[in-house]
């Protein structure tokens, strides 16, 4: 689950963390550098990104344009309510 | 609305992108760091933002790393024999001309075994799409020296340095008669979906060279770091040069990398050259052949 945002965050990332392989192009190309490594591992032994400053995260979805396994993207707030109607039907 | 975060079950919510992919496949076997899910992202990307018809598209692919991508893509997909994906999607055009083929493919697969079938189809401006994810190397097969792999490079056949000039992509096919030549780097990847997008909307044939690290193979025996290693020096060394000519755009080792869209022209393609052909030859005893579908 997501922190509870503060009045500053604009969006956040939705990370599928058993799919990751710790590439880590999205920690490194991430416009806010708002992501991290965890310090614990997924079920493939990799460490997965975690939004570590999640004030910062504008939800610009860069992330999810780099990301080679699908595993993570970006949502700003205002459009998370579309997604999630969206979903089911996908 | 104002508590829409807290509210909604955020690990329900599905990567928007899945829908494109056979998710029983998914995870995929392509290697940390490696830059062709990073590719096939960008063109999922454009086929989602073009709207387009899946039932209308193809994709063929050939034997490699990137071969693989028919095999995750939720749409009607070929994987061929070794080199052969631009033969097989030139009958599977001429057989459905209201088909949009794509042929997404690696540099080994495309250039060394399948190079003969690149410029006849490229001389004839069959109408396809063929993207060359090149990554300097054979990958699946363990590293040999491709016929992309820079001077000087390191590679399990080369031990001591590559000494065979490598191919200039853009330059052959440019020189061969397609009509949209361009190269992006996975580093590039709002250009890169851009150019998909251009890609997917241009008639005839269409060359997109895309760029991408090998972290396991050619960055690990040259010593170049990890595949965000690799990114990084797409970013600090490529140039952007839209309309360059593309005799200058070689690449050399860890050298300086001309990216843009360096062809953008129009010729007749193969289907429209034969139609017009036959009906001057012919007159009204000829039939067209797959223009009533083209609208």
């Amino acid at each position: 689950m997501v922190d509870e945002p503060t009045k500053k965050a604009k969006g956040t990332i939705i990370l599928n963390k058993e799919i990751c392989k710790g590439c880590s192009f999205c920690i490194d190309f991430c416009p806010t550098h708002c992501l991290e490594f965890s310090k614990d591992f997924n079920r493939k032994g990799y460490h997965y990104p975690v939004l570590a400053r999640p004030e910062d995260c504008t939800g610009c979805d860069l992330c999810g344009l780099y990301c080679p396994d699908y595993a993570i993207f970006g949502v700003k707030f205002k459009d998370l309510e579309k997604l999630a109607q969206k979903a089911p039907a996908a | 609305m104002s508590s829409l975060a807290v509210n909604v079950e955020l690990p329900e919510l599905q990567n928007p992108l899945m829908p494109y992919l056979r998710q029983d496949r998914i995870p995929h076997i392509w290697c940390p760091g490696c830059g062709i899910g990073t590719s096939l992202n960008a063109f999922i990307r454009a086929l989602d933002e073009m709207q387009f018809d899946l039932n209308k598209l193809a994709v063929v692919s050939g034997i490699g790393c990137t071969g693989r991508v028919a095999g995750y893509l939720n749409v009607d997909s070929f994987h061929t024999t070794h080199g052969r994906a631009i033969p097989f999607a030139t009958g599977l055009k001429l057989g459905n001309p209201d088909l949009k083929v794509v042929v997404y493919s690696g540099d080994g697969d495309l250039f060394a075994i399948g190079g003969n079938h690149f410029i006849h189809a490229a001389r004839r401006n069959m109408d396809l799409f063929v993207v060359c994810v090149n990554n300097f190397t054979y990958g699946m097969t363990g590293g040999q020296v491709a016929p992309t792999t820079p001077l000087g490079a390191t590679q399990t056949t080369m031990p001591y340095g590559n000494f065979e000039p490598p191919f200039n992509l853009p330059y052959l096919a440019d020189s061969c008669g397609a009509v949209y030549v361009a190269r992006w780097t996975v580093y590039h990847v709002r250009q890169l979906t851009r150019a998909f997008k251009e890609g997917l909307s241009k008639k005839g044939f269409v060359f997109l060279e895309v760029l991408s690290p090998c972290p396991t193979l050619y960055s690990r025996r040259n010593r170049l770091g990890d595949g965000v290693e690799q990114l990084k020096y797409y970013k600090e060394k490529s140039v952007v040069k839209n309309g360059a000519d593309t005799r200058d755009v070689g690449l050399s080792f860890q050298g300086d990398i001309v990216v843009g869209t360096f062809v953008n022209r129009e010729r007749p393609t193969w289907l429209e050259a034969m139609n017009e052909h036959f009906s001057q030859r012919f007159g009204d005893r000829y039939q067209p052949y797959g223009v009533h579908r083209e609208d």
